[in-house]
């Protein structure tokens, strides 16, 4: 009794200043489309929520990881033998992450099935495609932090690949790695990223992305278009669509957990620059598909470079990937291509599944 | 004619802020990229890496060592002759090594392979691993740049 008259006193107070009512007036207000498609609505949820776990775990990690050469690898070995609850720490970070990257995965493609980026969604997509560029930039920067044998030779290959455009390569090789090996240079250049530049970035970008959303509310199911408005079922985004969104985070939580405790990851062996690298080298797994397909490439197309061709038709896909909603005019007036723009989809679903799994069938 | 007076004072002025504005994002961006480029270093001034004793490798067998800030690969192939590259593979980069049972040397990234004049011959890699000089003086193998 007690607490609700405080609790009801605190909520008065704050009213009273910003308008809370108003506010939650707007969240039950806000609805959100009931279809058979409804369960993909909540991946972006999902994908934020993880975010948020990266954030938390990451902010722990900061507390004993010592980036450098002679640090990273040993400050980690501590954190997961020594510190309490250390290797929890780190396990939920990775597997989050991974799990992050999956999650977003399907929203994209969810949202690009559903073709909820057509007018006037395009903003959505687009920042959304940034989000997704930036989410691997994390994966990619937070690969080498552990400084072990794989993520070393993982990152002088992927640096690498960027020293094969066109006059610029040298340059682009030098900045990234802070010089023109993979060194300590590279790990404090790739900490920085990792911890301060990116997560600025991101939060900007996502802000952008929810405030679209938040803005024009949720896409509603493409096949209403051709049923009558009183026919579309709808729920309150508040409290109904938060709660049951709340107890997907709940079971996202309860996955990572899980997979923390039984499959945790292994720290490796320590870089070694002078080493041979090991067999079995290969990149985090959202990266096999084109890991594999460079690596089937001839080592020279024409008089081009097979790598080069390779990266070519990769930056150029990730283009017309990013540019989708501005050239896929067909979606909204309903016009027969837009089919073949959603089978154009589905191939590209099918190359990343099948570069994906050959890639671990054949290492 | 004042109306035009005005929008001619508009214009220069909208160009002026403009200018203004680029020259100022000019001159932040400027020292910031500087400052992100790596100085250049001083290429590695090694003239001449002590390998190892001469009787310390077995013929068809290999061995990194250190050659300036790069990994050098020591091989002495079943002929007993002693041959040495920079162990960078010409394909992303990676450290390669000598295979005795196959007598070539692999990248063990992408499955490339070289022979022991370090010529590649399958997999990615589009050329042959820098070769390096060996000399043998008393009995100490003496690696250095080709000249």
């Amino acid at each position: 009794m007690l607490f609700k008259q405080r609790y009801d006193q605190a909520y008065r107070w704050i009213n009273e200043r910003i308008g809370l009512d108003g506010i939650i007036g707007f969240m039950r207000k806000k609805e959100v489309p009931v279809s058979t498609v409804s369960i993909w609505y909540y991946f972006g949820g999902i994908s934020l929520f993880l975010f948020m776990v990266q954030v938390i775990t990451g902010i722990l990690l900061l507390m004993y990881y010592r980036p450098g050469p002679n640090s990273s690898y040993e400050s980690l070995q501590f954190l997961v033998s020594k510190v309490h609850f250390g290797w929890l720490v780190r396990d939920i970070h990775s597997w989050s992450a991974n799990l992050m990257v999956l999650c977003v995965f399907i929203h994209m493609f969810s949202v690009f099935f559903m073709k909820s980026y057509r007018k006037p969604r395009e903003m959505t997509w687009i920042s959304g495609m940034v989000l997704l560029f930036l989410v691997l930039a994390f994966g990619f920067s937070g690969y080498l932090l552990p400084w072990n044998e794989l993520a070393f030779f993982a990152t002088k290959v992927g640096t690498d690949m960027a020293g094969s455009v066109p006059l610029l390569g040298d340059f682009i090789v030098r900045m990234v790695r802070g010089g023109s090996d993979v060194t300590g240079a590279t790990l404090t250049h790739f900490f920085g990223v990792h911890v301060a530049a990116l997560p600025g970035i991101f939060v900007l970008v996502l802000a952008f992305h929810l405030f679209l959303l938040q803005r024009q509310g949720m896409s509603k199911p493409r096949a209403w278009d051709k049923v009558p408005e009183s026919e579309h079922k709808v729920m309150p985004f508040f409290p109904n669509f938060v709660l049951r969104e709340l107890i997907f985070w709940l079971a996202a939580l309860a996955v990572i957990n899980a997979l923390a405790v039984f499959f945790p990851w292994e720290l490796g062996a320590k870089a070694d620059p002078f080493a041979p690298a090991p067999a079995g080298i290969k990149p985090e797994w959202y990266f096999m598909f084109m890991f594999q397909t460079l690596k089937m490439l001839p080592s020279t197309i024409g008089a081009i470079e097979g790598e080069l061709v390779g990266l070519a038709l990769f930056n150029l896909g990730a283009l017309v990937w990013l540019a989708l909603p501005l050239w896929d005019k067909w979606t909204g007036v309903d016009h027969p291509k837009a089919r073949w723009v959603s089978a154009f989809g589905g191939l590209v679903v099918l190359f990343i599944v099948f570069m994906t799994v050959l890639g671990y069938v054949l290492s | 004619m004042e109306k035009e007076s005005n929008s001619d004072r508009r214009t220069f002025l909208s160009y002026f802020l403009g200018g203004s504005s680029l020259a100022f994002l000019g001159a932040v961006a400027y020292p910031v990229l500087k400052y992100l480029t790596p100085p250049a270093e001083k290429d590695s001034a090694v003239e001449a890496v002590d390998a190892g004793k001469a009787d310390e490798f077995e013929k068809g067998s290999g061995k990194i060592v250190k050659f300036g800030s790069k990994p050098a690969l020591v091989v002495r192939g079943a002929d007993g002759e002693f041959r040495a590259f920079i162990a960078v593979c010409t394909h992303l980069d990676c450290t390669v090594q000598y295979v005795p049972e196959e007598s070539v040397i692999w990248c063990a990234c992408h499955n490339g392979k070289y022979d022991l004049n370090g010529i590649n011959i399958s997999g990615p890699p589009p050329r042959p691993l820098t070769p390096l000089a060996v000399n043998v003086q008393q009995g100490v193998v003496l690696i250095s740049k080709e000249a």
